[in-house]
């Protein structure tokens, strides 16, 4: 029987000034990337929770992908600091509980930067497809 | 002999040294009591190890001639520690020929009334590696 | 239960190309809670928006989702809309289906399939919308200036100008600052004081302009528009309305022996002086510290020689307080102390100066009346010696030297330099350079004059030791382009000292909660966008208290910190954005940890009385956020380690609902 083509799910985080304004970009410039990247807008990496990395995971989502300012441009002055040490922290802990590291990523994009956010998210799907399906931390019974 | 650069980056890692942290002002040099006397000074000692120019070093006196007297290390504005670097530059020459040009007994003999006493260090230091 | 409407847009041929908007509205519409849905043409157009706002009337909508461009474009548009229709703004949310989806995509199964995915994951979060309202605030219509310099003297000009009351707090007797014991100015030469006493007249004489000199900004509270402060005017002695400013006590007062600040202790003043002779306010001062009177009770020369009657030893410290609406640091910079550079001689030899005290020297007020001399001779130079980056760019430690380049001192030292040549044609100079650095509009042209017309000899090399020998000073450096050693005999040496932020920066930015640097200097909002704004609202720098900075670059930030001042005070109330932290009183815990992430000291501590078990009360300590500070950055909502915080219009419930419908 022909299984229908594996389609990872992708959850990105987009901070509302740089990153999110790059999605932006590269969808001015036509710049192609898969359609499993679905954006979350947040004001900021910093708002992202590990719990929301948690809770994705455990919904069934194969990657997720966090995108903030450059170190030192973030539009709060500090906030991408505290996220690029929550994540170190957060990803160690997953890889740690055999969530492989290359699903989650942290990743700086500026406003200027569409072409770096399409090829950003080509790569990031590409790995994610090689590594298969996540199913260490999904929790079945989400699934109906 | 082994590749140049290995050489350097054995004498970069046995001296502890970045010598990519100069900014090339030449304090060590304007510093260094004993400038005179050497053919390679400081910074260019700091500057042809960073470049892989190493060999004139290797052949050169002015390695023996370095007092150690850690004037430019102390005064380095960027904490290069040139001193550093020439000692391990005479390291790796007094390494090569198996020699150890000093040995403590033969020391008293030597000894000079007004010799200071920071020289007899700084020789011992020098030349029994 | 929300009543939701989905609009979803064609943007002409934009989304409709490769998305199905019919197949979009259509699954849209089977989500619960979804109770009309539609698709247009162009929902920004007059005619989508009427559209919206008459599906709002009929089906009674409470919240709205808009299947269309990038939020970022149209997103203040269909909240100008919602509100039309009488619903809160803050009800409606954007799926992102061009930018994000139509424009990235060919195929439009997969582009359609999206699309739904991102409606219902926008459904999700306005099921979980709430209203919100911005907060509002008055402005109080009056700015303050920390620091009378001439950054602290433009900006304050600035802002009178336009119409508001500006106070300024100096805490030495006078304004005027580092430009006031300056000689000459590059890349001009224009004499310092001849550009700056002017406007420092200005200042003095401006109706809506106050000068608290001799004064110090005790404390601080309140939050943007709204600041309460606590001045401090220190007991000068002297009756400042009564003085007349004549200096007869200052020639009068028998203790001579006070080294004078203002010319850098190479003379001496009195006890009761007059900084200088163009000081605003032009008032005596006694230093408590050498007043014979005011130490022992027996003088008093000074108040019988007074025709003004204006000395009063009792004057004891006042303290004023007044409301601002914005506040202005401008607290500037001073040269590095030199102890630390013994090589130099600086504490051996008086003939080893700073750079500071050759101005003094150079200057027709100063302390040789410009006549350049020795300071321990008096007898002319014949041979002087520049060093340049005593101090700055120096990483090796950092209570020796400074990291960073100080930035002025190329200019000055071609600037000395070349004054000394054209004063003193019989005076050989020579200038010791790491690298010269001159950007700026005719600063290198200024340099090479130096060097080509006024003969001044540059080496490239360090020094690494002065040598005090007889009268003479032994300069021994390298000069690394000709690979040698010199050793110069030198009449003078002066040491181009790093600058650093005033002393008194540090405490002042814990009163403002303003961020600093490593280096003591305040950051700005954005390094490239913001350069004269705080990241604490309300709070703004001008001049040298920012980074290092010449007199060009000092006045123009200053008046574009005036202007962002003007911004702020021409407001009547200031409207905050509602998508600030929000506390939850009964789930906080205490622990300060959101305090410390916030970087904009939005959040503060309260103890507040909660009803406890059996009609007992408890007082406990819990976080509260400022409204008017928060800039909602949510930083502090991760932190929490209780889920105390949230922020409003992007909960993590919210959150956590669109990542649920992303993976479902």
């Amino acid at each position: 029987m022909q299984v229908n083509e594996y389609k990872p799910k992708i959850v990105a985080f987009c901070c509302n000034w740089c990153s999110y304004a790059g999605a932006d970009l590269a969808g001015s410039n036509r710049l192609a990337y898969p359609a499993e990247v679905k954006v979350i807008r947040v004001p900021c990496s910093c708002r992202v929770n590990p719990m929301f990395i948690l809770r994705a995971f455990q919904r069934g989502a194969d990657g997720v992908i966090l995108c903030g300012c450059h170190p030192g441009d973030c539009h709060y002055t500090s906030g991408n600091y505290y996220t690029r040490r929550r994540m170190a922290l957060l990803f160690s802990m997953l890889e740690y509980l055999g969530i492989e590291k290359e699903r989650t990523r942290v990743e700086w994009v500026s406003a200027a930067e569409g072409a770096k956010f399409a090829a950003t998210m080509n790569d990031f799907v590409a790995t994610v497809k090689s590594l298969g399906e996540n199913k260490r931390l999904e929790d079945l019974r989400c699934k109906r | 002999m082994e590749n140049k650069k290995d050489v350097c980056n054995e004498i970069i890692r046995r001296s502890g040294v970045n010598p990519r942290k100069c900014m090339k002002c030449g304090k060590c040099s304007g510093t260094c009591p004993a400038y005179d006397e050497m053919e390679y000074h400081p910074h260019q000692f700091v500057y042809m190890v960073e470049t892989g120019d190493i060999e004139p070093l290797l052949k050169s006196k002015s390695i023996y001639r370095c007092l150690s007297c850690f004037a430019c290390i102390d005064r380095c504005p960027r904490g290069v520690e040139p001193a550093k670097i020439v000692e391990a530059v005479r390291l790796s020459v007094i390494r090569e020929q198996g020699n150890n040009h000093l040995k403590a007994d033969d020391l008293p003999a030597m000894l000079d009334e007004d010799l200071p006493q920071q020289a007899i260090v700084s020789a011992f230091r020098k030349y029994s590696k | 239960m929300q009543r939701i409407g989905v609009f979803v847009c064609w943007c002409g041929s934009n989304i409709a190309g490769t998305v199905d908007v019919q197949a979009v509205s259509d699954a849209l519409g089977k989500e619960p809670g979804v109770v009309f849905s539609t698709n247009y043409q162009y929902m920004c157009s007059q005619a989508g928006q009427d559209m919206i706002k008459q599906a709002i009337k009929e089906h009674n909508l409470t919240g709205i989702v808009i299947c269309s461009c990038s939020p970022r474009m149209h997103e203040a548009t269909f909240r100008k809309t919602a509100a039309a229709a009488g619903i809160n703004p803050y009800m409606v949310e954007i799926a992102n289906i061009r930018e994000q989806c139509s424009w990235i995509h060919k195929d439009m199964k997969e582009g359609t399939e999206k699309a739904i995915v991102l409606g219902r994951t926008a459904i999700a979060k306005v099921h979980l919308n709430t209203p919100l309202v911005p907060g509002e605030s008055p402005v109080t219509k009056r700015a303050l200036v920390i620091g009378g310099g001439i950054a602290g003297i433009q900006t304050a000009l600035d802002i009178a100008d336009a119409g508001f009351y500006v106070d300024i707090v100096e805490k030495k007797p006078t304004i005027g600052g580092k430009m006031a014991q300056l000689d000459k100015t590059f890349p001009t030469l224009d004499c310092a004081a001849c550009i700056l006493t002017p406007k420092m007249v200005d200042v003095a004489q401006h109706e809506r302009i106050r000068i608290f000199s001799y004064s110090e900004v005790e404390h601080v509270s309140g939050f943007v528009g709204n600041f309460d402060v606590t001045i401090k005017k220190k007991a000068r002695y002297v009756k400042e309305d009564v003085c007349t400013g004549c200096g007869l006590c200052t020639e009068k007062c028998p203790q001579k022996k006070v080294p004078n600040e203002f010319n850098l202790g190479m003379d001496n003043r009195r006890a009761i002086y007059i900084p200088f002779a163009q000081a605003v306010p032009k008032v005596a001062t006694i230093d408590a510290d050498y007043c014979t009177m005011l130490k022992t009770g027996k003088c008093g020369v000074c108040s019988k020689v007074c025709t003004a009657k204006a000395i009063d030893y009792t004057q004891k410290d006042e303290f004023i307080e007044e409301k601002y609406g914005a506040i202005v640091a401008a607290t500037g910079f001073n040269p590095i102390s030199m102890d630390k550079f013994d090589e130099f001689a600086y504490s051996q030899s008086k003939d080893v100066i700073t750079s500071l005290e050759f101005e003094r020297l150079m200057n027709a007020a100063g302390p040789t009346a410009g006549k350049l001399v020795r300071p321990s001779d008096g007898v002319h130079p014949h041979k002087i010696v520049f060093v340049q980056c005593v101090g700055s760019r120096c990483a090796a430690c950092a209570e020796k030297g400074k990291e960073y380049c100080s930035k002025i001192c190329c200019m000055y030292t071609a600037k000395h330099a070349m004054l000394t040549r054209d004063k003193y044609p019989d005076t050989d100079v020579t200038v010791f350079y790491i690298d010269v650095r001159t950007p700026g509009k005719q600063f290198d042209e200024f340099y090479r004059r130096a060097v080509e017309e006024y003969g001044v000899h540059y080496i490239k090399g360090m020094v690494g030791k002065v040598s005090p020998e007889g009268n003479k000073l032994i300069v021994q450096g390298s000069d690394l382009i000709a690979n040698k050693q010199l050793k110069i005999e030198a009449d003078l040496v002066v040491l181009a000292a790093a600058i650093e932020p005033d002393k008194s920066a540090r405490p002042l930015a814990t009163m403002l909660t303003a961020s600093m640097d490593t280096n003591d200097f305040f950051t700005e909002a954005h390094p490239k966008l913001r350069p004269v704004e705080s990241p604490t609202a309300g709070i703004f720098l001008s001049g040298a208290c920012q980074g290092p900075k010449d007199i060009p670059e000092t006045v123009s930030q200053a008046g574009a910190a005036a202007a962002k001042v003007i911004g702020l005070l021409s407001k009547d109330k200031l409207t905050g954005n509602p998508c600030v932290a929000h506390s939850d009183e009964m789930m906080c815990n205490g622990c300060s940890t959101c305090e410390k992430v916030c970087p904009y000291g939005a959040i503060t501590y309260q103890d507040k009385e909660f009803r406890g078990p059996n009609r007992t009360t408890l007082i406990r300590r819990v976080a509260q956020v400022n409204e008017a500070v928060c800039q909602g950055c949510g930083c502090c909502t991760v932190a929490c380690p209780s889920g105390a915080m949230d922020l409003k219009g992007f909960a993590s419930k919210q959150i956590m609902a669109e990542v649920d419908a992303i993976c479902k």
